[in-house]
């Protein structure tokens, strides 16, 4: 009874596993479902063949060996039975290896012209997604955050700013490498709306785990409404102390590795802050966006993620708050 | 045998990569008095020396900084543009540690920008120790790889700007 119950939990739990954001099990666009269709197709294959096999291996064993297989009678019967299976066998696997180069020829030829072109660039250790197709000025950057219309095939170019890191969303697309030096390329669909999650998949150094991404994918008008609020710079500061966190982060480090588009603060080493607040996880999915989350990555990062590229920042309460006064509005 | 313990042991300060270099390294107070004259009885010299002299972790960190913070935007990859070369055995404000400290800190007339609470205090002393190496000033077990010509390519340990800046838009 005990031992029932202890695998039908096992059981439960291990198909939990098969659902959520971040799982190969639960497409949510063609090319994952092609990929879950022939994960299934080798499991129950393979399944039945092992226990097909081991069937006939106990069979085997338990018979009794009979004076007819000693003729000649007999041993012809088992050549054309050997025969028979080898044939059976190199059809099974001409099927499986077919049927496994056709889904990965599917997943490299986006189903019709891309919709969009996003350049997706590695660092370590956060993910960078440009929009491409907004004019010159007003262009849209969102860290850790790529925002994609439903139903459509979207052009990626994956690039690296400084080591090897792979582009993985289960739920929506295999790996794809980002190889620095090169442009790689491959597409994402999703047909269900949803928000997925997303993970280097290559390892890149101390914070390789906690290098994941959000995929929000959302009906054509929301995700048209999100570019044009995205494409807008930061509003001014409206009250003292926003003014004032405002020029803490004009006059102190933080101006010299990101940006916040309509202030001077323009450098791109690290994330683009101008639309911070809005997006749903800081640190590369690592937290929540919170008041408090953002006091804590701003005064140590290094306890939140050690190794990171942040320096800590240490101020002065009224500056830290005031700092975060300002940030808020960064939406 | 001992000897060999003892210098494996020594060993690991070269590699030593401490991820929380505040408040330690930031509550030195670096800045170099500009007279040997002291108020009172003289203090204790300050260090003189960056503390990442003779740390590879913080020699490469400094060599990644030099870039990210835009110093090859006037000095090259050392061999001197607008700003003048860090590689050349000729220096305008002194090689040493708290001259270099003090050029990046304080800036310097004609062109060289102050980074006072623009850099983080251990960052400047990462770039200090880079700089040094640059000149041969650190010991070659520790420092980043230098080739001997100008080198035309920025550090591997950054790839060029990639994305919006080379990519270009539609």
């Amino acid at each position: 009874m005990g031992r029932a119950r202890a695998i039908a939990i096992g059981l439960a739990l291990a198909a939990a596993g098969c659902g959520g954001v971040q799982s190969a099990l639960n497409p949510a666009g063609p090319q994952a479902s092609a990929i879950a269709a022939l994960t299934w197709r080798f499991f129950i294959l393979c399944g039945v063949i092992y226990v097909l096999v081991i069937a006939a291996l106990i069979w085997a064993l338990a018979r009794r060996p009979t004076p007819r297989d000693e003729t000649a009678e007999g041993q012809r019967r088992l050549g054309r039975i050997i025969a028979g299976l080898t044939v059976l066998t190199t059809a099974i696997l001409v099927v499986l290896a077919v049927s496994s180069v056709v889904a990965g020829r599917g997943l490299i030829s986006p189903s019709g012209p891309g919709a969009i072109t996003i350049n997706a660039i590695g660092h370590q250790w956060w993910w960078e997604f440009e929009y491409q197709d907004v004019s010159a000025n007003e262009w849209v950057n969102s860290p850790n955050e790529l925002h994609i219309p439903v139903g459509v095939p979207i052009v990626i170019k994956a690039m690296s700013r400084d080591v090897i890191h792979s582009l993985w969303v289960p739920n929506l697309i295999g790996k794809r490498d980002l190889i620095p030096g090169i442009v790689t390329h491959t597409w994402i669909q999703a047909d269900t709306p949803g928000v997925y999650r997303g993970q280097c998949a290559e390892f890149c150094g101390h914070q390789h785990a906690h290098m994941a991404f959000l995929v929000v994918a959302e009906p054509r008008d929301r995700f048209e409404t999100w570019l044009q609020r995205q494409r807008r710079g930061a509003p001014q500061p409206s009250t003292p102390e926003q003014q004032r966190g405002h020029d803490v982060f004009m006059t102190g480090p933080c101006v010299m590795c990101h940006t916040i588009r309509g202030t001077s603060a323009a450098s791109n080493i690290g994330p683009d802050l101008t639309h911070v607040y809005g997006r749903q996880t800081i640190a590369a999915g690592t937290l929540p966006t919170t008041r408090g989350h953002l006091a804590g990555w701003i005064s140590d990062s290094q306890s939140i993620k050690p190794g990171n590229r942040m320096p800590p920042v240490p101020m002065s309460g009224e500056d830290l708050q005031a700092l975060l006064a300002y940030l808020e509005t960064l939406r | 045998m001992v000897l060999a313990g003892a210098a494996a042991i020594a060993g690991c300060q070269r590699e030593a990569r401490p991820f929380r270099e505040l408040p330690a390294a930031s509550a030195r107070s670096q800045a170099a008095s500009e007279t040997p004259l002291y108020a009172g009885s003289p203090s204790p010299p300050t260090g003189t020396t960056s503390p990442f002299q003779e740390n590879a972790w913080g020699l490469s960190e400094g060599k990644r900084l030099f870039v990210a913070y835009n110093c090859v935007g006037c000095h090259a990859q050392g061999g001197g543009a607008i700003g003048p070369p860090l590689m050349d055995n000729q220096w305008i404000y002194g090689f040493e540690a708290k001259n270099i400290y003090e050029s990046i800190v304080q800036g310097r007339p004609d062109g060289m920008p102050s980074f006072r609470n623009k850099i983080p205090e251990y960052q400047v002393w990462q770039l200090v120790a880079y700089v040094q190496s640059m000149s041969g000033q650190t010991s070659i077990d520790a420092s980043p790889g230098r080739a001997d010509h100008m080198p035309p390519h920025t550090p591997e340990t950054i790839s060029p700007y990639i994305g919006r800046r080379q990519t270009g838009h539609k």
